[in-house]
């Protein structure tokens, strides 16, 4: 496209990414509000560090036995749902007990896109990168493979490919010898529908127990809830200030 | 004397060298590329045979990097235009579109080791161009 098509194009952008700033949080009913209308950039704008994707799981919401989100990243990025030592999770359903009182917790854990990750800091070729919108993400054209970043993420949320890969989804490349770990569905995101495919398994679930949204947006309503509600981060004492927050553990 | 045969013989391997390319070429087949499904290329057919992997490579890591999802070099479009229309992909033969030359350049590829070989399923919203959906509303219902 020529720059001279171009133009009316992004005058027309501006205008309507102002309109959109006013309609954030338009109430659609009484109590039901529609939030971040105005996040999408076009295809040829880079990432924007004046955002910072995140989510926030309520794990009193999550469902025991429950796989939606999982079986629903496996459709979309293409996993085998295999859970063999050397099979890809990028998202797992842990049940967790409490020592003392026995309480247990069923909950989604996967990559928390850490601001500072310990995965970035040991990757020997810089292919374990965090984009400028707070996703972290594995490089496979300069990923040597060396796991490096597995054996430093606290999370335990990245896995290797071991075997060689055929049919692979068009929107999400892998393969044989390289690392990978939850992308927070990058593809969607970059397409502007501001959701990942988990989140959407479990509000089609009915069970609302996951949020996906801009942290930095004060109009969102993950921005909202961590102002308004008590969050947690799962080893807040290692200070990587993680972009996905529990509440109710 | 012996220098003077040895001097001729080095010639005459020289010569042969020379020549051997030339023998050797006439016995194997140009690749034969099926047409792409669009109008035309996105640069010149010379340019992508020269520069391709330039492209690639350049926008490879914008869209990785960056977040940029321009379509006019990404490796997708190419595999949308070129998949063979008998195996629905462009490295699944020794015909098919990027293995053709590759095969005749004897050029491994690691592309294909984790990019899909075929397009998108149509079915999928995913497969829709990706216009930013800011603009999809125009006046006029125009597209931008
Ligand atoms: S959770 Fe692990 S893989 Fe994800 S950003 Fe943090 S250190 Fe890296
Ligand atoms: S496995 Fe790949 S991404 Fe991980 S540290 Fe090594 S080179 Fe970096």
């Amino acid at each position: 496209m020529s720059d001279l098509q171009q133009k009316p194009v992004n005058e027309e952008r501006r205008t309507l990414l102002k309109a959109g700033a006013v309609a954030t949080g338009t109430a659609l009913a009484p109590g039901v509000l529609l939030f971040g209308a105005a996040q999408a950039r076009a295809p040829e704008e880079p990432a924007s560090d004046k955002v910072r994707w995140g989510m926030i799981i309520d794990v009193n919401k999550c469902a025991d036995g429950c796989n939606d989100c999982v079986t629903a990243c496996n459709e979309e990025n293409g996993l085998s749902g295999a859970t063999g030592p050397q099979d890809s999770q990028w998202i797992r359903k842990l049940n967790i007990r409490h020592l003392k009182t026995g309480v247990e917790t069923s909950l989604p854990m996967l990559c928390v896109h850490c601001e500072h990750p310990p995965c970035v800091d040991v990757c020997p070729t810089g292919a374990s990168m965090k984009r400028a919108d707070g996703i972290v993400l594995v490089d496979r054209h300069i990923c040597i493979g060396c796991r490096y970043c597995m054996m430093a993420c606290p999370y335990k949320a990245r896995s290797f490919v071991h075997e060689p890969l055929t049919d692979q989804n068009p929107e999400v490349p892998r393969g044989k010898g390289c690392v990978e770990s939850c992308t927070f569905c990058v593809q969607k995101v970059d397409r502007g529908e501001n959701t990942t495919a988990c989140v959407e398994a479990c509000n089609a679930a009915g069970h609302k127990a996951m949020i996906f949204g801009d942290m930095n947006d004060p109009t969102s309503e993950i921005a909202q809830i961590l102002k308004t509600q008590k969050t947690t981060e799962i080893r807040a004492d290692l200070g990587l200030n993680t972009g996905v927050r529990y509440q109710g553990i | 004397m012996r220098e003077i045969i040895r001097a001729w013989g080095l010639t005459a391997l020289l010569a042969g060298l020379l020549l051997a390319p030339a023998g050797v070429m006439a016995g194997v087949e140009k690749p034969v590329l099926e047409r792409g499904k669009g109008e035309r290329c996105v640069e010149d057919t010379e340019y992508m045979r020269r520069y391709h992997m330039q492209l690639l490579k350049h926008h490879r890591d914008d869209t990785m990097r960056r977040g940029i999802r321009t379509t006019k070099h990404s490796l997708k479009g190419c595999v949308e235009c070129h998949a063979s229309s008998k195996t629905g992909s462009v490295a699944s033969s020794k015909e098919d579109f990027c293995m053709a030359c590759h095969v005749y350049a004897s050029v491994k590829l690691d592309c294909w080791d984790c990019h899909a070989t075929k397009p998108m399923k149509k079915t999928t919203p995913a497969a829709m161009p990706r216009l930013s959906p800011l603009t999809v509303g125009l006046p006029g219902g125009q597209q931008p």
